[in-house]
């Protein structure tokens, strides 16, 4: 219950500030300043935003399919925030403690597919459902190297369960995972692309291309239930960045043993890893164009998926050949 | 083996964009100098964030700026040379002739017309500049005010003259007089023909249509 709550909480005003950051990060890239008008350097822009986005009209198409229509944008976000209950915030706070946790997570935020179909297709709009289709042909592929590059942390962690990973990796910066285990630098590269992927941001936001598909799944919806979209997107950006901080950087572990530990130190080291993380996906994000569709399946399969199952095998020989 | 040259090439070229866009990220922590386009280097740092916030700042102008047009109507001659070459019809000007010199301009022409009207109207200039150059005291130029929007298109009408209605009137009446009193000074000149009595159009000539006989 304690991680539901720091987890909302800390996700929708993540959200408000990550919009302001991503908006400014373009900015600089492009030379530009951002926002400035709205609050001193424009900080209060993005609550402008939301309080303009929530009075809008709720819109609802006469063609549209009431009931998918309706419920798609909860299925996403529940699908994508139930995610949250496995991932461990400090040292005393693992809220689910499922031992396979992992597995867990993984197996229920492919569920937002669902919610993207229906959104989708029961919109009624060629651009919604094309978008749709694109979102789960994206989703469903890039799941396969996820999944393999999470197995070879798996591999060398020996454990499903993301707190007893944490515990693991304690005892300063050289335990991390990342740096105990070097093999696994390629599955944390292959994990962040396809983390990209999965949250569909650019260079994979195909399902969305604002300037092919107006919107994507999302066209037809307007006011807060396009807002449960927008705060779904940004929630998965969190959940990846998140469980890859706690898969391949130590989780709440702070990176010298001994040196600011103790639960709140521990949210704050987990919380501001994931945060470097989301800015390199923003840095990303303002720097590589969109992939075309058969790049992006090329990527996924000819590349990521052999290159992941290379690296779980020698992820398996590195692990056999250190304990014996 | 293209296959491991197509990565090699992605990791090359993703790495090559990811460095310059987080370089310009870093150099956006300075913005460049509000510089005027004539400074020396204007063009040095370019790289820097290039935003100028309008309202709160500006770029300088230059002095020379080519921009709102302005009368010194105290040197104006009422010549009207800018009323008869401006492409647009934008200065409208009504003089009012003075019986005696009123007075000397900056550069020593002698005034004679007093000006009642003059209007420029920015919202027909077309910045041309061709009035200026044919201004013969150079009391009409161009200045570096560019920033005279307003909500009334009507505002964007300047007037220059700073005579009073009652002065006008009192000045028109008062040539007048004058030029009642050289008429009468002068003996009758006979009437000279009216242009319209020498340009007359001939009559038109009546035209027929030749008959055709019909055949029989």
């Amino acid at each position: 219950m304690i991680s539901f709550v720091f987890y909302l909480t800390f996700l929708l005003i993540f959200v408000v500030v990550a919009v302001y950051a991503e908006r400014k990060t373009a900015a600089f890239i492009q030379n530009r300043l951002g926002p400035m008008e709205v609050g001193p350097k424009g900080v209060l822009q993005t609550v402008a935003d939301l309080l303009k986005m929530l009075q809008k009209e709720d819109i609802r198409a006469t063609a549209v399919d009431k009931v998918p229509y309706l419920i798609a944008p909860i299925i996403v976000f529940a699908a994508i925030f139930s995610g949250y209950s496995v991932l461990p915030i400090n040292s005393s706070m693992n809220d689910a403690g499922i031992s396979s946790g992992v597995f867990f997570l993984l197996a229920i935020i492919s569920l937002d597919v669902l919610g993207i179909l229906m959104a989708g297709w029961a919109s009624n709009n060629k651009y919604s459902l094309y978008g749709a289709m694109r979102s789960i042909a994206q989703i469903v592929s890039y799941e396969v190297p996820l999944g393999l590059s999470v197995l070879s942390v798996i591999v060398c962690a020996g454990t499903l369960d993301l707190h007893q990973m944490s515990v693991l990796q304690g005892g300063g910066i050289l335990s991390w995972h990342i740096i105990k285990y070097p093999v696994l630098i390629i599955p944390f590269v292959i994990y962040f692309i396809a983390g990209l992927a999965e949250s569909n941001r650019t260079p994979f936001d195909l399902p969305e291309s604002e300037s092919e598909l107006i919107g994507g799944y999302h066209t037809e919806y307007s006011g807060f239930r396009w807002g449960i979209f927008m705060l779904s997107e940004y929630g998965m950006m969190l959940l990846i960045s998140i469980l890859g901080a706690v898969l391949f950087f130590g989780g709440w572990n702070s990176p010298v043993n001994g040196l600011a530990e103790g639960p709140i130190w521990g949210a704050i080291w987990l919380l501001s890893k994931a945060l470097i993380l989301i800015f390199i996906q923003m840095w990303v994000r303002w720097t590589l164009p969109r992939l075309r569709v058969d790049q992006l399946m090329n990527l996924s399969w000819k590349y990521l998926t052999p290159i992941s199952i290379v690296m779980l095998f020698i992820c398996s020989l590195w692990k056999l050949w250190l304990i014996s | 083996m293209s296959y491991f040259k197509n990565i090699s090439q992605g990791i090359k070229t993703t790495w090559k964009g990811m460095s310059l866009s987080i370089r310009y990220f870093i150099q956006a922590r300075k913005s460049r100098k509000k510089e005027a386009v004539t400074d020396a280097n204007y063009f040095s740092d370019a790289n820097r964030t290039f935003t100028v916030q309008y309202p709160h700042e500006q770029i300088p102008i230059p002095d020379h700026g080519r921009y709102q047009l302005h009368n010194e109507i105290d040197d104006c001659i009422v010549c009207d040379k800018c009323a008869k070459v401006c492409p647009v019809d934008c200065i409208e000007i009504e003089p009012i002739r003075s019986p005696e010199v009123l007075g000397q301009t900056s550069d020593g022409t002698p005034l004679r017309i007093h000006a009642a009207k003059f209007d420029i109207d920015m919202s027909k200039c077309c910045f041309c500049g061709l009035c200026t150059v044919v201004c013969p005291t150079e009391c009409l130029t161009m200045t570096k005010e560019f920033d005279f929007s307003t909500t009334d298109i009507l505002d964007h009408n300047f007037s220059f003259s700073k005579m009073t209605d009652k002065e006008i009137t009192e000045k028109s009446k008062e040539f007048e007089d004058y030029q009642a009193a050289k008429l009468k000074a002068k003996p009758e000149l006979p009437a000279i023909k009216k242009e319209v009595d020498v340009m007359k159009k001939p009559a038109a000539k009546p035209v027929f249509k030749p008959r055709i006989p019909k055949k029989k």
